[in-house]
C-alpha cells in the first residue's frame, strides 16, 4: 500500500472528463484516416515478409504500387487481395508490383466478396499468431514465475549489434534486470519502412526487425527459464512505422512497447495526424497481443522544467489513458510514464518528487506506472549521479512504482559499459532491500508540503485541460504546449502517407481490432458527451 | 608557483590518482595481479588495488589507487584561449542595435540522425541553461530553431531564406563518429551553397568535440561542455558585429 493523498474526487473526476472530451476529436480524426503504415501492417498481419535486394521491404512495394494507382483511401486490402488471384502468393504479386507488372483496380460485386474472403482468411493467420503468443507468454508465466518484486527492473541494451546484444540482455537479466529493453537506432524513427533481417550495425541502438525480435525473444525464453522469472522483452512501436512494428512485436510475443501518444509529433517532428491514426492502429494491436505499452511523459522533463511542467506530464497521462482506453487497452496494459528530472539544485526537489511520484500513483492505481531516472540533469560528474540515481530509486520504492528503468550514472557520458550496469544494479538492490516495505511507513501528512504540492499540481492540470479543450489539442500540440515544441498539424513528417477514409473504405485488421478491442470506457460514453462543465 | 605539476590527493607531489576499469578475466588472483600491472603500465607508483569486484561469469570490476609518474609542464598545455571578451545579454543587444543597427539572425539544428536537441534547446529555448536564459530572450536576435533531425540540405536552404547570420548545429550522438562526418558534411555543403562572403557563420556544439578540431571539420568555431547561451552570444557579437565594425 501506497500513501494515500487529500485529493477531491470530483476533480479527479473532472480531470478525466476533460481529456476525454479533449481526445474526442482527435479520436474522430483517428477513425476517420488511414495511413499507409497502417496499410502495411495490415499486409504484414496477412503474413507478407522479405524484402527486396535494396532492402525496402516487399509490404512497402506493394503498398506503393496500390497507392500509386488506387491510392489508399479504400483500403488496400480489396485492391491487393482481388490482384492476388492471378498470383501464387502476396510476395510473388509484391515482385510483380515493384517490376510494375500488377495492374490493381476497386473490385466490385462477386470480385470484391471474392477478396474480401481471400484478405480476411489470410489476416486472420496474423492475429492467430498473436494470439498464440499471448497465449504462450502468459504459460511461460505461470510455469516461470513474476519476478518476485515490485518494482519490475528495466535496463537498457544499446549496441547496434543484435548479436552483441543478446548475451548483454542475458548478462543483465542474470544480474537482476526483470525486462530488457533494446533501444532502436536513432534514425529508425523516421524511416518510412522497417528493415528486414537480423542487424549488425546501427546508431546508438539496433534497428527493431522481426528477426531482432525473434532472436532476442528465443534468447530470454532460455534465460528467464536459468533465473527462474519470466524477462520480459521491451521495444519501440513508435516513428512512422508505429503500426508496422506493434504487428511484428504482437506476433513474436514482445512484452512491453514504447507507444506515446505524441511523441513522434514533439520530438520527432512527424506529422500528428499521421501519429494519431498510426497510434490508434498499433493500440489496437498491443491491446489484442496483451502488450504493456509504454508511454513517453518522462520525455517533456527533458526539455521543460520539471517543477513547472510538471502538471503537463499529468495532462499527457491522462490523455495518453483516455487514448489508450478508446483503443482497447485495459489499465494493466496502461504503463504511463513519469520521471525524477527536477533540478537536484531546487530547494526540496525530493520532496517535489515524491509528490509527483505520489500523485501518479494515485490518478493512475492499476497502471504499471513507468518510473524513468535522472537524466537531464545527470552531468558527467560519475559520482554525484549516482547519488541521484540512489535518490531516485528511493523516490521509486517509497511512491509504490510498477517499472524502475536503472538510471546510469554515466548518462550524457557514455553508452552504459558492462561496469556502469553493474554498478547501477547494485544501486538498485541496496535499495530495493533496504527499502523494502517502506512505502507501508510513509503517510506524508493531508496539510503537508507533498499533500499540498500534488493538489497544486493537479489543479494547474485540469486548468491546462480546460484550455485544451476551448482551442482544441491538435492547436495546443502546435503552440508548444507539451515539451515547449511548436508542431502544426499541418507539418512534419509522413504527411504524405495519410488519406482520409473513403465511404467505402474496407481494412479487414481494423474491422477485427474494432470488433476484439473495445474502448474501456464504454459506459463512460454517454457522459463524456456533456463533459467538464 | 610551479609550472610543473603532478596530481594532488591529499599532499602536494604525492600523485596520487584513482581509477576504476573492468578486465575481461573471472575474478581471482591472477585477475588481481593483472589489474595491478596494467596500473603500472599506465603509469601508476605503488598501486594498491582496493576494490575487485566480479562481473558475471567472466568480467571483474577494479578501483586502483596509486601515485602517477608523470609530470604535466603547463607551459606545453595547449588550449583555445578565449579570444572574446565575455557580454551580457544586455550588452549583446546594444551592440548588435548600435553597430550592425538590425536583429541578428540565428539558425539552430541538430543534424543527420541526431534527435538530442538537449543542447541545442539548452543554448536556443528561452528556458536556457545553468540559470542563464536562452538566445530567444535576446531581443537583437532573431533565433530560427529547426529542432531534431534536420537534412543538411535543409538546414542550408533554411538559413539561406532566413539570411543567417549565424548556424548553430548541436550534435550529441558521437557513435561510430557521426558528430564529426555530419559536421563535415554540414560544412562542406554551406561551402558549396554560398560564396565566403554570404556563408554564415558555422557553429557546432556538444559534449564530445575537441575545440580544437574547427579548421579541420571547416567551421568557425566548437563549443563544448559547460557552454553557456551567453558564451555563444558573446561570440557571435564579437566576430559578426565587433570585428565587422573595426575592419
Amino acid at each position: 500500500m501506497t500513501a494515500e493523498l487529500p485529493l477531491d474526487p470530483a476533480v479527479v473526476a473532472k480531470a478525466r472528463r476533460l481529456a476525454a472530451t479533449a481526445a474526442q476529436p482527435v479520436v474522430d480524426l483517428a477513425r476517420s484516416h488511414t495511413t499507409v503504415s497502417v496499410e502495411r501492417a495490415t499486409l504484414r498481419l496477412a503474413g507478407l515478409t522479405g524484402a527486396d535486394p535494396d532492402g525496402i521491404p516487399w509490404v512497402n512495394r506493394l503498398a506503393d504500387a496500390v497507392q500509386e494507382q488506387v491510392g489508399i483511401e479504400h483500403g488496400i486490402a480489396l485492391p491487393v487481395f482481388h490482384a492476388l488471384k492471378d498470383f501464387p502468393d502476396l510476395e510473388r504479386l509484391a515482385h510483380a508490383a515493384a517490376a510494375d507488372g500488377a495492374r490493381f483496380t476497386l473490385p466490385t460485386g462477386g470480385d470484391a466478396e471474392a477478396a474480401r474472403t481471400r484478405a480476411q482468411t489470410a489476416v486472420r493467420r496474423g492475429f492467430d499468431r498473436i494470439d498464440r503468443s499471448r497465449i504462450r507468454r502468459d504459460e511461460l508465466v505461470a510455469e516461470i514465475g513474476d519476478p518476485p518484486q515490485r518494482p519490475w527492473i528495466y535496463l537498457i541494451v544499446a549496441t547496434g549489434d543484435i548479436y552483441e546484444d543478446i548475451p548483454q540482455a542475458q548478462a543483465a537479466a542474470k544480474a537482476g534486470a526483470d525486462v530488457i529493453a533494446v533501444i532502436r537506432s536513432t534514425g529508425q524513427s523516421l524511416l518510412d519502412y522497417v528493415p528486414e533481417g537480423a542487424t549488425r550495425e546501427g546508431f546508438a541502438g539496433t534497428y527493431a526487425t522481426g528477426e531482432n525480435f525473434r532472436l532476442m525473444r528465443a534468447a530470454l525464453d532460455e534465460t528467464s527459464r536459468e533465473v527462474g522469472r519470466y524477462i520480459r522483452l521491451t521495444n519501440y512501436a513508435s516513428g512512422l512505422c508505429m503500426p508496422e512494428i506493434a504487428a511484428l512485436a504482437g506476433m513474436h510475443r514482445l512484452d512491453m512497447m514504447l507507444n506515446d501518444s505524441m511523441y513522434g509529433i514533439l520530438f520527432r517532428d512527424i506529422n500528428p495526424i499521421r501519429t494519431f491514426v498510426d497510434q490508434r492502429f498499433s493500440r489496437q494491436v498491443h491491446a489484442r497481443a496483451g502488450i504493456i505499452i509504454n508511454t513517453g511523459e518522462d520525455n517533456y522533463l527533458t526539455t521543460a522544467d520539471a517543477v513547472e511542467a510538471a502538471h503537463t506530464v499529468t495532462v499527457s497521462q491522462l490523455l495518453n489513458e483516455r487514448f489508450a482506453h478508446e483503443a482497447g487497452l485495459p489499465d494493466p496494459l496502461l504503463g504511463l510514464g513519469h520521471a525524477f528530472e527536477i533540478n537536484p539544485e531546487v530547494p526540496e526537489s525530493f520532496r517535489l518528487e515524491l509528490a509527483h511520484a505520489l500523485l501518479a500513483r494515485q490518478l493512475f492505481p492499476d497502471a504499471p506506472l513507468k518510473w524513468m531516472p535522472p537524466t537531464k540533469h545527470m552531468t558527467g560528474d560519475v559520482f554525484r549521479g549516482n547519488l541521484l540515481d540512489g535518490f531516485f530509486n528511493l523516490a521509486g520504492v517509497m511512491t509504490g512504482q510498477s517499472i524502475l528503468l536503472v538510471g546510469m550514472m554515466t548518462e550524457a557520458v557514455v553508452t552504459p559499459w558492462l561496469s556502469d550496469r553493474d554498478i547501477a544494479l547494485q544501486n538498485v538492490r541496496y535499495v530495493l532491500s533496504a527499502c523494502a516495505g517502506l512505502a507501508e511507513d510513509f503517510h506524508p501528512p493531508k496539510d503537508g508540503f507533498i499533500a499540498g504540492r500534488a493538489n497544486q499540481v493537479l489543479g494547474e492540470a485540469v486548468d491546462l485541460l480546460e484550455r485544451i479543450v476551448d482551442d482544441g489539442l491538435l492547436n495546443a500540440i502546435a503552440d508548444g504546449t507539451f515539451g515547449i515544441m511548436k508542431r502544426p498539424a499541418d507539418g512534419g513528417r509522413g504527411l504524405d502517407g495519410v488519406a482520409k477514409r473513403a465511404d467505402d473504405y474496407w481494412n479487414p485488421a481494423a474491422e477485427e481490432l474494432d470488433r476484439t478491442s473495445p474502448d474501456q470506457d464504454a459506459p463512460l460514453a454517454g457522459a463524456r458527451k456533456e463533459a467538464a462543465r | 608557483m610551479s609550472r610543473i605539476i603532478r596530481p594532488y590527493g591529499d599532499t602536494t607531489g604525492d600523485g596520487m590518482v584513482q581509477l576504476s576499469f573492468t578486465l575481461p578475466v573471472p575474478h581471482d588472483k591472477r585477475a588481481e595481479g593483472a589489474a595491478l600491472q596494467l596500473a603500472a603500465k599506465m603509469g601508476l607508483d605503488g598501486a594498491m588495488l582496493v576494490h575487485a569486484k566480479a562481473i558475471g561469469e567472466g568480467y571483474t570490476f577494479f578501483v586502483v589507487y596509486g601515485a602517477s609518474t608523470h609530470l604535466v609542464n603547463l607551459d606545453e598545455v595547449k588550449v583555445v584561449e578565449k579570444d572574446y571578451p565575455h557580454l551580457s545579454p544586455k550588452d549583446v543587444n546594444d551592440a548588435i542595435r548600435e553597430k550592425l543597427g538590425r536583429k541578428l539572425c540565428v539558425v539552430g539544428a541538430c543534424i543527420g540522425t541526431d534527435a538530442h536537441t538537449v543542447g541545442i534547446d539548452a543554448i536556443l529555448n528561452i528556458k536556457g541553461v545553468a540559470g542563464e536564459k536562452g538566445l530567444e530572450y535576446y531581443r537583437e536576435l532573431r533565433v530560427v530553431n529547426l529542432g531534431a533531425q534536420v537534412a543538411v540540405p535543409d538546414l542550408v536552404n533554411r538559413a539561406v531564406d532566413e539570411e543567417a547570420d549565424a548556424v548553430l548545429v548541436s550534435q550529441v550522438v558521437t557513435q561510430k563518429d557521426a558528430h564529426l562526418h555530419n559536421t563535415r558534411e554540414m560544412s562542406a555543403a554551406f561551402r558549396e551553397a554560398l560564396p565566403p562572403g554570404r556563408r554564415p557563420l558555422l557553429v557546432v556544439g556538444g559534449p564530445r568535440f575537441d575545440e580544437g578540431a574547427a579548421t579541420e571539420l571547416g567551421v568557425d568555431r566548437i563549443f563544448t561542455r559547460g557552454t553557456t547561451p551567453s558564451d555563444v552570444a558573446s561570440y557571435l557579437v564579437h566576430r559578426l558585429v565587433t570585428m565587422k565594425a573595426n575592419a
